[in-house]
């Protein structure tokens, strides 16, 4: 087997290594972080469909917002996540 | 009195709902869905404008009626007061505040002059440098469609999914070839009102929409260039201006561009551009978010930018309330307690100015300042 | 004039890798696009190129083959027929348009999704979606997992996840045994199908299968902890980490409705025996024109592939092969019919539009999706109704409609940029 490439990301301020090759979404699962985000009512969500459908596994890479499971990981990556809850809830 | 409303959106609810107030039985026909369509398309900004003294009564009393309205709102209706920021970018912008605050304060609406260092507290997203601003707290912000769904429900409407063919003696008849009398007909379809009264001075004018994802920019007020509509919108040109609404969901929608003689759906890819670039020049951090959809609509404008609202000059029993270009949401229920009092002849201070269709015979084309 | 491509291949899938290079073979400058980061598609996702078996040749073949430039990552979001057809593609690279004489549309499908209580848990994922995320790098080790739903995919998602180290608590079918065994009896008569079926078999020794079972509800705070499923009149409740709960797979048709292709009763892209669509010059193949597997969806990009590049003499063979296939479709199509008193079913306080966090009470009042849209605003968040617009169709019987660019969010940096073009090499 050939030898794994590493990635250094942060994700909610915690640097962590993983494969290269995997995405930010899985990077955030392994690291125990859930609920992945905060629906418009304050819900906990995760992932749902893991192909770019849903949208529930939204997050911000390096300022944007991303659907994380379309997201590779890459060296150097800061991840948040969106917990905002709607102000009116 | 049985009374029929062409047009479901919000225009028509709230002239249904004036009606009904009034004791009238109103039947709306509607063929689409309810407030779907330019009433869906627009931002839902219920703002005070005065660019003539007409607009500005009508828009000024207008919001006093929302304020009456809105404790009886459904939490749908997302009725959220956020007021609105007329953005000056130089001090020669901010030297036109002034007389704009003294007008609002004479039409009863509260406004406040903002300095630079006061704007730049209030919205920290937009971008430094900018002059000051004129804050006028009572503007809010609705979702439309779902106010034209409580007023028709209020109303006890009768609502019908059929279109109107033709206007006829006492009533009209529906495309199905059914005919409907009634004591009244309102014209509430916006420019739907052309295909019923040919020559109608109305033009479609197109605009284009954007809302973002829930994101990390947020805003606090509707925030409008304060060239608005004399610079940016002020000529039959292609234009764009700087009007971003943060929606209570934590989104903004971001306008605005007007066309002429554009009536398809279609989206104009370099026109968005510039409309997001004025936009970005304003919030910078725009550049930061994501759209979710993007969308045109069609407003109905007249040439001295007033809606028509009143008896048909030649028909009787036929009243208008349409023309409302880019106001149609804020002016809707100034129009409906209008209309109602054109209708029963009971009073209303707007009747001091002219909203009839008839100002038409008398001024084919009126240049507006 | 715009430099213009030959054919663009969206989807990198089976059907769209077996397109791009047949066509490339038969002498087409061909622009293959593909949303994941790199092309496999779902079912051979984290495959690679030269890796033994189908996938790994094919895989290989099409990124040696001269004619063919491969754009991973990209995703279309807007697109115009026409005599030059245009799509407009979002990429790490921005806003690109991209001209083409031909399309040949390869976008798969997508689960779909049912709403009962506790479904919005974080831990209740798709069937196809857990296998997605644990070829993505979830670690699924000692996991304990319930698969739900309905079809065929639940047996390869639950051999696949233990193949990983997932416990596998149950398979949970809504349909009944006899339909289940027509299936089996339909794919062993399939070539390669039947040995298929065997390595499925033992992968999955061991593990419950349950037919004629549904899914009630799942339960926990903030996260998941249990499923409830109803089998005949008992319920059962399991603890888990995983509900993987899908009900089977609809065409993913987004560009091919932008382009203005015509669908079938059961939402599929309508083709001819050339997989040419209603549009002239688009074509389509694999799962967007029906959900039938990856051997017909290889055979259909084959056909597909030698139809837009006029390689007819090597369609010989391909009416027999498309109608083993068809009767293949047919008999998947039977045997998992989803049936009412077997899915769940929501209550009114269950979310059915997760984006806007609609509920089903909101719904219920409403005759089409239109104005159930208009007035709840279901279906107008980040996913644009993909989730909620079918399952609504399931549970309301509305139609799903109003497809409008940009068909993905969309970052206002690349709307701000001038687009560029991508032409051929």
């Amino acid at each position: 087997m050939p030898e794994q490439t590493l990635a250094v990301l942060t994700l909610e301020g915690v640097r962590v290594t993983v494969p290269a090759g995997t995405t930010v979404l899985a990077a955030l699962q392994n690291a125990g972080l859930s609920p992945l985000r905060r629906s418009l009512s304050g819900e906990a969500r995760g992932a749902l469909c893991g192909m770019g459908s849903c949208s529930e596994c939204r997050a911000v890479v390096d300022s944007q917002t991303v659907r994380t499971c379309l997201t590779p990981v890459r060296d150097g990556q800061n991840v948040r996540r969106l917990m905002e809850v709607n102000r009116e809830s | 009195m049985n009374a029929i409303v062409i047009g479901g959106g919000l225009v028509g609810a709230a002239c249904a709902d004036a009606l009904a107030q009034r004791g009238a039985r109103v039947t709306v026909l509607e063929p689409g869905p309810v407030g779907g369509g330019a009433t869906a398309a627009g931002m839902g900004h219920l703002v005070v404008m005065d660019d003539s003294p007409a607009q500005l009564a009508l828009t000024a009393r207008s919001l006093e009626l929302w304020e009456a309205l809105a404790p009886a709102l459904p939490k749908q209706a997302d009725y959220h007061g956020c007021g609105t920021l007329w953005v000056a970018s130089d001090e020669e912008e901010l030297a036109a505040v002034e007389p704009k605050r003294q007008a609002y304060l004479a039409a009863g609406r509260e406004a406040t002059l903002l300095d630079a260092a006061e704007l730049a507290r209030a919205e920290p997203n937009l971008r430094p440098g900018l002059a000051g601003a004129l804050r006028v707290p009572g503007d809010s912000v609705v979702y439309a469609p779902a106010v034209a769904q409580f007023l028709l429900e209020r109303a006890g409407a009768t609502v019908r999914r059929e279109a109107v063919s033709e206007l006829i003696d006492g009533g009209v008849r529906l495309e199905s070839g059914e005919m409907l009398r009634a004591d009244v007909v309102m014209v509430a379809n916006g420019i739907g009102a052309v295909s019923l009264l040919p020559g109608l001075p109305l033009r479609q004018r197109k605009g284009h929409l954007l809302i973002t994802e829930r994101g990390p920019v947020h805003v606090h007020h509707q925030l409008v260039e304060l060239g608005y509509l004399k610079s940016a919108h002020g000529n039959d040109e292609d234009s764009v201006a700087f009007n971003v609404q943060p929606r209570p969901t934590g989104q903004l929608l971001i306008g605005s561009s007007r066309q002429f003689e554009q009536p398809d759906r279609e989206i104009d890819w370099p026109l968005l551009r510039r409309m997001l670039r004025r936009a970005a020049e304003f919030l910078p951090a725009l550049e930061n978010i994501s759209a979710l959809r993007i969308w045109t609509g069609q407003r109905c404008a007249s040439p001295d930018h007033l809606p028509l609202v009143g008896p048909h000059p030649h028909l009787d029993g036929v009243f208008l309330a349409t023309g409302h270009e880019g106001l149609g949401i804020t002016t809707a229920l100034g129009t409906a307690e209008l209309l109602a009092a054109q209708v029963f002849g009971t009073p209303s201070e707007l009747l001091k100015h002219d909203f009839t269709p008839a100002r038409f015979d008398r001024l084919p084309e009126v240049a507006h300042a | 004039m715009n430099p213009e491509w030959d054919a663009i291949v969206v989807g990198a899938g089976p059907a769209g890798l077996m397109a791009a290079l047949t066509a490339a073979q038969g002498g087409l400058r061909v622009l293959l696009l593909d949303a994941q980061p790199t092309p496999g598609g779902q079912i051979w996702r984290g495959a690679a190129a030269g890796q033994r078996g189908a996938a790994g040749d094919l895989l290989r073949d099409v990124a040696s083959h001269p004619g063919i430039t491969v754009l991973s990552g990209a995703e279309v979001v807007a697109a115009e027929a026409g005599k030059s057809h245009i799509l407009t593609v979002t990429s790490s690279a921005g806003l690109t348009h991209i001209h083409a004489a031909r399309v040949i549309l390869a976008t798969g499908a997508t689960e779909r999704f049912l709403p009962f209580d506790g479904w919005t848990l974080p831990g209740v994922v798709g069937a196809g979606g857990l296998q997605a995320m644990s070829k993505g790098g979830l670690d699924v080790r000692g996991k304990r997992v319930v698969v739900a739903g309905s079809g065929p995919l639940l047996l390869a998602v639950a051999a696949g996840l233990r193949q990983k180290g997932a416990r596998v608590l149950a398979v949970a079918e809504q349909a009944g045994l006899p339909g289940v065994a027509a299936f089996g009896v339909a794919a062993a008569r399939l070539p390669g199908k039947a040995t298929e079926a065997l390595e499925l078999a033992a992968g999955l020794r061991g593990v419950p299968y349950w037919a004629d079972c549904a899914v009630v509800r799942a339960s926990g705070q903030d996260q998941l902890q249990s499923v409830t499923l109803r089998r005949g009149r008992r319920e059962v409740t399991l603890a888990c980490d995983y509900l993987a709960v899908g009900f089977g797979l609809m065409p993913e048709t987004r560009v091919a409705a932008l382009l203005g292709c015509s669908l079938d009763a059961q939402g599929a892209v309508e083709v001819n025996v050339w997989q040419a669509t209603s549009v002239s010059g688009i074509y389509a193949a694999g799962e967007v024109c029906g959900i039938g597997g990856v051997d017909g969806a290889l055979l259909e990009g084959f056909v597909a592939g030698c139809a837009a590049s006029g390689q007819i003499e090597r369609l010989r063979d391909a009416p027999r092969r498309a109608e083993i296939q068809r009767q293949f479709q047919s008999v998947l199509e039977r045997s998992f019919a989803l049936r009412p008193d077997r899915l769940p079913t929501p209550s009114p306080a269950t979310i059915v539009c997760r984006c806007e966090d609609v509920r089903h009470g909101q719904l219920q009042g409403f005759t089409n999706w239109t104005a159930a849209k208009l007035q709840t605003r279901c279906g107008m968040g980040a996913c644009q109704g993909r989730v909620c617009g079918p399952t609504t169709e399931t549970l309301y019987g509305w139609r799903f409609t109003g497809v409008r660019a940009p068909l993905a969010p969309l970052p206002l940096s690349q709307l701000l940029a001038q687009p560029t073009v991508l032409g051929p090499p």
